[in-house]
């Protein structure tokens, strides 16, 4: 029979839709996996509560597990605890500025109002003198930055706590 | 209809009118980090009125999801307020009557995160995260605005005075609330006021922004009397639905 290791193992080998870099795993979205003698059950979380690649990642576990030869594979959503940066694998981190994306910094705004945007690295070149240019960027869960050294622009992702 | 149903369907409802109204900016935005922003708030705004409204159709036990919920009910069956469904105006409106607001849900979803209804929490717990980030965004627009150019006060302020009328139906109760507070689900909506008054006060104060001394004010969409606005909103929200019965996308 197969082992719970095994199928952490496998999804390691299942993407982020939108990030495909980083794998669910990495992203920390698996919050557990659990065999039974008749089934597989994966539970996942969503990063935000709008996110659209939900879907996308629960039937890409399924489609996974399956061709592993895993059956009655099912997946559920769960929402609390609700899913943080704190949750990234080191090795996602690094992924994730190798990729171009600045990984979250430690500190989330804690008084959200009237509070400096975090400092954040620039992926390219690593200098520390870049500006936020919209706490938005092209994911829910990423912020616009750019580099005032290199000028780049560049994601990061923002801490979320 | 039990009250945790009527309670869950007005803040889902909420969520989903404003979600609604925030996605209407897609591809008008001033500039297009705030048109990127504007859709990513409609984008968290609908994930929590999905959270929502499946959940409302849980407990109701009848066999509607959230899709049907959302998409399937007629106009008095919409439980927002009537501020979420106002037009969107000018930038600064839509600015003005986020920040009313997200600085009335941050305090409330922090209160309902200590819920005696474990989904409720739940839901309230991932939603904070979210709305934190969507009062910073507000908040920063309106002291930019307010304290910004002559025009930019003019018209911020014009937006406040428009929209303050429908600010007070935010903290509205009735035996609906009662029920839910004395079985822990909720907590006294009075707090949640307190400190929204708090940031009100302080973030005007910032913008240079005054609060009308006008105190008449407009409510019914708690009870399913809404504006003018309300039918047009559904006509393009529910069209699919209604034209197509039971497509699937």
């Amino acid at each position: 029979m197969v082992t719970e290791k095994e199928i952490w193992a496998y999804l390691e080998e299942v993407s982020d839709p939108e990030i495909p870099v980083l794998t669910v795993v990495d992203l920390g979205v698996v919050r557990a996996v659990e065999i039974t003698e008749t089934r597989c059950h994966v539970t996942i979380t969503p990063t935000y509560s709008g996110c659209p690649a939900m879907k996308m990642i629960e039937e890409q576990i399924i489609e996974k597990l399956t061709e592993k030869g895993i059956e009655n594979v099912n997946v559920s959503l769960v929402l609390s605890p609700a899913w943080t940066t704190d949750w990234l694998t080191e090795s996602g981190k690094n992924k994730l500025r190798e990729y171009g994306i600045a990984p979250p910094e430690h500190e989330v705004d804690k008084s959200v109002l009237f509070s400096e945007p975090t400092v954040v690295p620039c992926p390219q070149c690593k200098s520390r003198n870049t500006k936020m240019i919209s706490q938005f960027g092209s994911t829910a869960c990423k912020a616009h930055y750019q580099c005032n050294e290199c000028l780049e622009p560049f994601d990061y992702f923002k801490c979320l706590k | 209809m039990s009250a945790l149903f009527e309670y869950i369907i007005r803040l889902g409802d909420d969520s989903l009118i404003l979600g609604h109204r925030m996605s209407e900016w897609c591809g008008h935005g001033p500039i297009l980090e705030e048109d990127i922003a504007m859709t990513n708030i409609a984008l968290d705004l609908v994930g929590q009125a999905t959270s929502l409204l499946n959940y409302a159709g849980d407990v109701e036990g009848n066999g509607r999801d959230g899709d049907k919920l959302a998409f399937l009910r007629y106009d008095r069956e919409y439980k927002n307020t009537l501020l979420v469904e106002q037009p969107n105006g000018d930038f600064g409106t839509t600015i003005m009557r986020q920040f009313l607001f997200d600085a009335y849900r941050k305090p409330l979803f922090e209160k309902l995160q200590n819920s005696a209804d474990k989904q409720l929490s739940a839901i309230a717990e991932k939603s904070l995260k979210e709305t934190k980030y969507h009062l910073k965004h507000s908040a920063e627009w309106v002291i930019r605005l307010g304290d910004g150019t002559e025009e930019s006060h003019q018209r911020i302020q014009e937006s406040l005075n428009t929209l303050w009328r429908y600010s007070s139906e935010l903290f509205y109760t009735d035996e609906v609330d009662a029920e839910l507070l004395s079985q822990g689900i909720i907590t006294d909506i009075a707090e949640v006021r307190a400190e929204w008054e708090v940031t009100v006060k302080n973030v005007f104060e910032e913008a240079t922004l005054h609060i009308p001394t006008n105190n008449w004010k407009q409510e019914g969409g708690r009870k399913g009397m809404h504006s003018e606005n309300m039918g047009f909103i559904l006509a393009e929200l529910q069209y699919m639905q209604r034209a197509y019965p039971n497509m699937e996308w």
